[in-house]
């Protein structure tokens, strides 16, 4: 079902030498539709509304199955905020930019 | 299993105690199975013990993921088990993975599948090639997902993709309300559905299996009770499904010298169930006593389930009727196992009767008394175990000695209804008359062999037990001291009868005698009178002839007759005539 390339790790958006204030994790398996509009609204969110201060990572699990279990991943595709702390978690497609904006807290931080 | 062309349903083994006899070989391989039940059934046990009894009985690594319980704790909660879930995980025999969703942490938006679970558990049982799975409990998901119909139809998949992984999974399932598991897992796993349930019954817990659905194989349909103790879980099949235990002609002493005469001068057969009922008080222990004893006297090892006596009490008591059973616990031939029969469940008891059977090889093990068992369940449930304990025994080749207590009015109904279980039945009752209550003893059947059908009176001496034939008579069956007055009675009756007879004798003999003096006497008149009869008939026969002399001398003297004597004529004709 899945296809067999896969995108991996695309180079994360670094604008600062610093660390960034958010650090993003995409986990997605293989290049399904679904993973591709994650990515795609996630890029696009970023660029809106995080002005550069972030880094994404794009983890495949077909690549790397192993870190599934770090950061609990079930659902795919998973985006994980691990800064600033707490941890949060979006499922899904990121489809919906008002959502996503509240469960990475940007609400606020606008 | 019992297809030629087509390859039946293949099996997978538990390894749990029991199940795999009910289930006919075990859990159907390479499918799912349901296992559903209230909280604190011992689902996740039960997934737990599939997988390492997996591990490390049948070379089967396996999977466990976790919704609910860290690694760690599992660690800890199967611990107390005997299951090293570490050292396997080291091993690389058992892989342990804790899926959790925080729902406070997690947002949904837009679209998404469950492909990360799917890619964790396929990681984990190519890691190292698990066999089996255990998925406890899926259902935690329904908390942390807000898309049900995404649940649903990623559940759906799991499943069949568990099956084309071609490994054996349990999954476990929380019992819902009108459901079997609260979320309707039942409808994704079809083939093989096993409940589990507890349920207090005068304040101690039964816990039972009943296997719902087992596709594509015939299975027991019963509820069976099941326990978890140290050694894991263990199902009770009520019976074993065939009767095919083998009958020893080998017989072994009563420890009674003159029972053993009663069954046909041998005793009972080795491997025999023998129940001995009787009310308070008529020596029910003290038999078992015996048979214990005798057993221990011939080397064998014997287990005393005492539910009444502590095992030092039971010695005491026992040391009072010259019975030493304390020599044979010292030397371990002896296993007095004392217990409340309220401490645990029946099946608690009854798995421990397994244990100790296994652990000690019992030639002989008595239980007394098994009706003491009786407040702890219903009376069907302690059937269900009598009937258990007596094809466990039989099985084993062991022989069973239980005693029963009954209510002496109704002694042949005894509460447990077990007596057509048994094949020696001996019944024990109190007998009062005249002040006094003495024991009788009478053998009510004993299958397979000729047994007396007499009663005996059964009396406790500082030399064990002894039996005594009872005065039968028509004043009906006297025991004790009543039997001993009777039998003096008897002895002076007897005396008295002798003494009569002589006296008859003695009057007859005189009586003949003088009998025989008056025969003398009459003999000798008899004699005198024929004497007089002869002399009388001489003397006619003389007169006869003297007046016929005369009337000859007359008629000659009157001329009317000649010389020849010839009278007159008195005329011609007359004379030609």
């Amino acid at each position: 079902m899945k296809p067999a390339k896969q995108t991996k790790a695309k180079p994360a958006t670094k604008t600062k030498p610093a660390e960034p204030r958010y650090d993003l994790r995409l986990y997605v398996a293989g290049q399904t539709p679904r993973s591709l509009q994650a990515l795609s609204n996630l890029k696009k969110i970023c660029e809106e509304h995080l002005a550069g201060d972030y880094r994404v990572e794009i983890i495949d699990l077909l690549k790397k199955p192993q870190l599934a279990a770090g950061d609990q991943i079930l659902a795919i595709p998973t985006l994980v905020r691990t800064l600033p702390k707490p941890a949060r978690k979006i499922i899904g497609d990121l489809s919906n930019t008002e959502r996503v904006l509240v469960g990475l807290d940007l609400r606020l931080h606008r | 299993m019992k297809g030629k062309s087509l390859q039946g349903l293949s099996k997978v083994p538990t390894g749990i105690n029991g199940l795999d006899e009910i289930t006919l070989g075990g859990l159907p391989g390479g499918r799912p199975t349901l296992i559903c039940g209230g909280a604190g059934c011992g689902k996740t046990l039960f997934g737990i013990e599939f997988l390492v009894r997996g591990a490390t009985e049948f070379g089967e690594p396996g999977v466990c993921i976790s919704f609910e319980e860290s690694a760690h704790d599992l660690e800890m909660n199967v611990a107390s088990l005997g299951f090293d879930l570490q050292k396997l995980q080291r091993t690389k025999k058992l892989v342990i993975d804790h899926i959790y969703i925080d729902k406070s942490e997690i947002s949904e938006t837009g679209e998404y599948d469950l492909e990360g679970l799917f890619i964790r558990l396929g990681s984990a049982i190519d890691s190292i090639g698990a066999k089996r799975v255990l998925l406890d409990t899926p259902e935690a998901l329904f908390a942390g997902l807000s898309d049900v119909g995404v649940l649903r139809s990623e559940l759906r998949r799991l499943f069949g993709w568990l099956k084309d992984k071609r490994v054996t999974a349990v999954i476990t399932g929380e019992r819902g309300e009108g459901t079997l598991t609260r979320h309707g897992l039942e409808e994704y796993v079809s083939d093989c559905v096993i409940l589990l349930d507890h349920r207090v019954q005068n304040d101690a817990v039964t816990r039972r299996l009943r296997i719902l659905k087992y596709r594509g194989s015939t299975h027991g349909t019963n509820e069976y009770p099941f326990l978890i103790d140290e050694q894991g879980i263990s199902v009770l099949p009520v019976t074993s499904l065939g009767l095919t235990h083998r009958a020893s002609k080998e017989r072994i002493s009563t420890g009674i010298a003159a029972l053993d005469n009663m069954l046909d001068g041998q005793g009972y057969f080795r491997g025999s169930s023998i129940l001995v009922t009787g009310s308070a008080g008529t020596g029910k222990t003290t038999m078992g006593a015996h048979f214990v004893d005798a057993a221990c006297r011939r080397g064998e090892n014997a287990i005393l389930f005492s539910f009444e006596e502590s095992p030092q009490q039971l010695i005491r008591n026992m040391r009072s009727i010259g019975l030493d059973l304390g020599r044979w616990v010292k030397n371990g031939l002896l296993h007095i196992e004392a217990a409340r029969p309220t401490a645990f469940g029946l099946e608690m008891h009854l798995v421990r009767m397994h244990h100790l059977l296994a652990e000690h090889k019992a030639s002989v093990v008595v239980i007394d008394p098994i009706s003491a068992l009786l407040p702890g369940g219903s009376a069907h449930d302690v059937h269900a175990l009598v009937l258990r304990v007596v094809d466990f025994l039989k099985n084993n080749g062991s022989t069973g000695f239980f005693t029963s207590v009954a209510v002496e009015d109704d002694l042949q109904a005894t509460s447990l209804s077990i007596s057509s279980l048994v094949d020696t039945w001996i019944l024990l009752r109190n007998i009062e008359v005249n002040g006094e209550r003495n024991r009788v003893l009478y053998v009510l059947k004993s299958r397979g062999m000729a047994h007396s059908n007499q009663i005996r009176e059964f009396l406790l001496t500082p030399r064990g037990v002894q039996l005594r034939e009872v005065y039968l008579g028509p004043g009906g069956v006297l025991t004790g001291s009543a039997r001993v007055a009777r039998e003096a009675e008897e002895r002076r009756e007897l005396l008295r009868q002798q003494q009569t007879n002589k006296d008859r004798q003695l009057a007859v003999k005189i009586s003949l005698r003088s009998l025989e003096a008056k025969i003398a006497a009459l003999q000798a008149e008899k004699e005198a009178r024929e004497s007089e009869l002869a002399a009388a008939i001489g003397e006619s026969e003389e007169q006869k002839t003297a007046r016929l002399a005369d009337r000859d001398s007359l008629r000659r003297s009157r001329g009317m007759i000649d010389s020849l004597g010839r009278g007159p004529r008195p005329n011609g004709r007359e004379r030609k005539s």
